[in-house]
């Protein structure tokens, strides 16, 4: 769980880093944090037990 | 003037049996259908007997819109043999290519297609829970909504839309070509990785399309090999002297109403621009299949695409210019094209807020587009898991998306904003649209499925018994609706009285 707490930045980068983050703007960020940890625990319970496997065994033929 | 822009999506769904030694897809897909075929003529709550097969009189996929077909180019051959059912919404739904696939019924506007296409979803929700009672304990059937199975394998979600034949064809592929390669921006379903040769995860951990590693040509014929960005399929279902069927291959399957909506809406604007001349500017790129792949690998947005004058652009300036004219369009023009100034506004207005999105900070699109929906699920479980891109978790995240199981699937998880309702979609499962001659077709197979021996997209053929049997033509796509025919066919006590008013 340590990781939690060094969140990298995320991919899609914002180009102008100079917009200050203004306080209803850091209680949304944490909001969407907030949302996306309950969202995680959440899918816990339902992802596939063994990745490896299932990952291994979806094949399907090509289509169009 | 341009067109009405009938339209409609087809699906080519992926396919597991889980719990069994050997799996094989065509035969999952003959048991899926006939399963949810079989559940209808049982219970008597659905109106209508939909085992009626599929008339191959009129099918040529292998006609060329470009009127010739260079040498080598294998024609796309139709297979006859395996399941092939017309549902009481207009719909068909086939076995193709070792796949379940559904082709919505002809819709009149972009957001009936979106209802459509939630109401095929939920086909084949049904269509898995009716089959596995059939299965062995342990055996069950599994249907993925997405384009690849990550070894290299692909299959499609196409759109079809409806066209002007006097526009040339060459005019179409200029304008249409910088709108393929860049409206992946907001339509990509995302995924983990590419399976494109030659490219590492590290280079690229994650795409915003599932398809763009599979296209190696600019133009052409073919499906399932060399697949081309646009296809030149010229089989247009309808009065070919009048109208081309533009069938677009490029596109993935989404599981996000938002982004299906403007898959759809931007692209049939796109077309009717084009049929208007309204599109100044041809954004002509030195390589597009190239392009449309850096536009899926860069999450950026920002990368400069190269085209022919020299100069660079970027997928989002592309999209910000379509999207300045078509808002000129509807001002000037008006968008009877894609169902009225209501929901060409609708559509322009989506168009901005995600352009806008995507500009500022694309996770605020969590809740609109798939790719950021999964990228954001995705990339927040490996940080908190500390797992690299390659982990088979994340492949595995990436797969589960799309399962259409109800309790499992993870775009149902997501918070996906939706613009259908509930009520709309149940409709949309057993009904056909009211506006395009799927009215026809889903009423008549409703009240006289038993007279009618074969169906396709433009006519029926009744077998009222004594005479030969009797096809009604349907070569209009937008006759045939409820408005024209909807009193006749409430007044008609027998496929053999309807046939006699309608004098065929």
């Amino acid at each position: 769980m340590a990781e939690r707490e060094q969140k990298k930045k995320p991919a899609p980068q914002k180009q102008d880093e100079v917009v200050e983050e203004a306080p209803a703007a850091s209680e949304t960020g944490e909001k969407i944090k907030a949302e996306l940890d309950d969202l995680l625990d959440e899918i816990d319970e339902v992802l596939e037990v063994n990745a490896e496997e299932f990952v291994k065994s979806y094949v399907q033929k090509g289509g169009q | 003037m341009a067109i009405r822009k009938v339209l409609g999506i087809e699906t080519e769904f992926g396919i597991l049996i889980r719990g069994a030694a050997d799996s094989n897809p065509i035969a999952a897909s003959s048991v899926l259908i006939n399963a949810y075929v079989n559940d209808l003529t049982r219970t008597a709550a659905s109106p209508g007997t939909p085992k009626v097969g599929w008339d191959f009189e009129d099918e040529s996929p292998g006609n060329d819109a470009r009127g010739f077909a260079p040498e080598g180019t294998m024609a796309p051959e139709i297979e006859t043999h395996l399941v092939n059912a017309v549902l009481t919404n207009g719909a068909r739904y086939y076995v193709d290519h070792a796949h379940p696939e559904l082709s919505t019924p002809e819709c009149a506007d972009p957001r009936t297609t979106v209802v459509y296409d939630r109401a095929a979803e939920k086909i084949l929700q049904r269509s898995m829970t009716a089959a596995n009672r059939t299965l062995p304990p342990g055996q069950e059937i599994v249907v993925y909504k997405n384009n690849s199975d990550r070894k290299g394998n692909s299959y499609g979600c196409h759109e079809n839309y409806l066209m002007d034949r006097a526009v040339p064809f060459g005019r179409v592929v200029a304008h249409v070509m910088p709108h393929f390669i860049t409206r992946q921006i907001y339509c990509g379903a995302g995924k983990v990785g590419s399976e494109a040769s030659g490219v590492p995860i590290d280079e690229v951990p994650f795409q915003l399309s599932q398809r763009a590693d599979f296209f190696e040509e600019e133009v052409g014929l073919e499906t399932t090999l060399k697949r081309p960005i646009v296809n030149t399929r010229d089989e247009p279902h309808a009065d070919a002297q009048k109208y081309r069927r533009l069938h677009v291959i490029v596109g993935d399957a989404n599981l996000s109403e938002v982004a299906t909506f403007l898959k759809l809406g931007t692209t049939a604007l796109v077309l009717s621009m084009i049929e208007d001349e309204f599109l100044p500017r041809e954004f002509v790129f030195t390589a597009p299949v190239q392009t449309l792949r850096r536009v899926s690998y860069d999450l950026s947005l920002r990368r400069p695409l190269e085209l022919v004058d020299g100069s660079t652009v970027t997928a989002l300036e592309v999209q910000w210019e379509l999207f300045d004219r078509a808002k000129k369009y509807g001002e000037e023009v008006g968008y009877e094209c894609v169902g009225g100034d209501e929901q060409g506004r609708e559509i322009v207005r989506y168009w901005e807020s995600v352009l806008t999105g995507l500009e500022m900070d694309p996770l605020t699109l969590a809740s609109q587009l798939d790719w950021v929906a999964k990228y954001r699920l995705i990339d927040g479980y490996r940080e908190r898991h500390g797992l690299a891109w390659d982990d088979a978790k994340l492949a595995a995240m990436d797969l589960q998306y799309h399962d259409l199981r109800a309790d499992k699937g993870l775009a149902g998880r997501v918070g996906l904003e939706q613009l259908c309702t509930d009520a709309e979609i149940d409709f949309a499962i057993s009904e056909p649209p009211a506006d395009t001659r799927a009215y026809f077709r889903g009423k008549c197979l409703q009240r006289w499925g038993d007279e009618i021996v074969a169906a396709n997209w433009d006519s029926l053929v009744f077998d009222i018994g004594g005479d030969p049997l009797r096809r009604v033509p349907m070569m209009e796509p937008m006759r045939g609706t409820k408005a024209h025919v909807g009193r006749l066919i409430d007044e008609c006590s027998s496929a053999a009285e309807l046939l006699e008013r309608l004098g065929s």
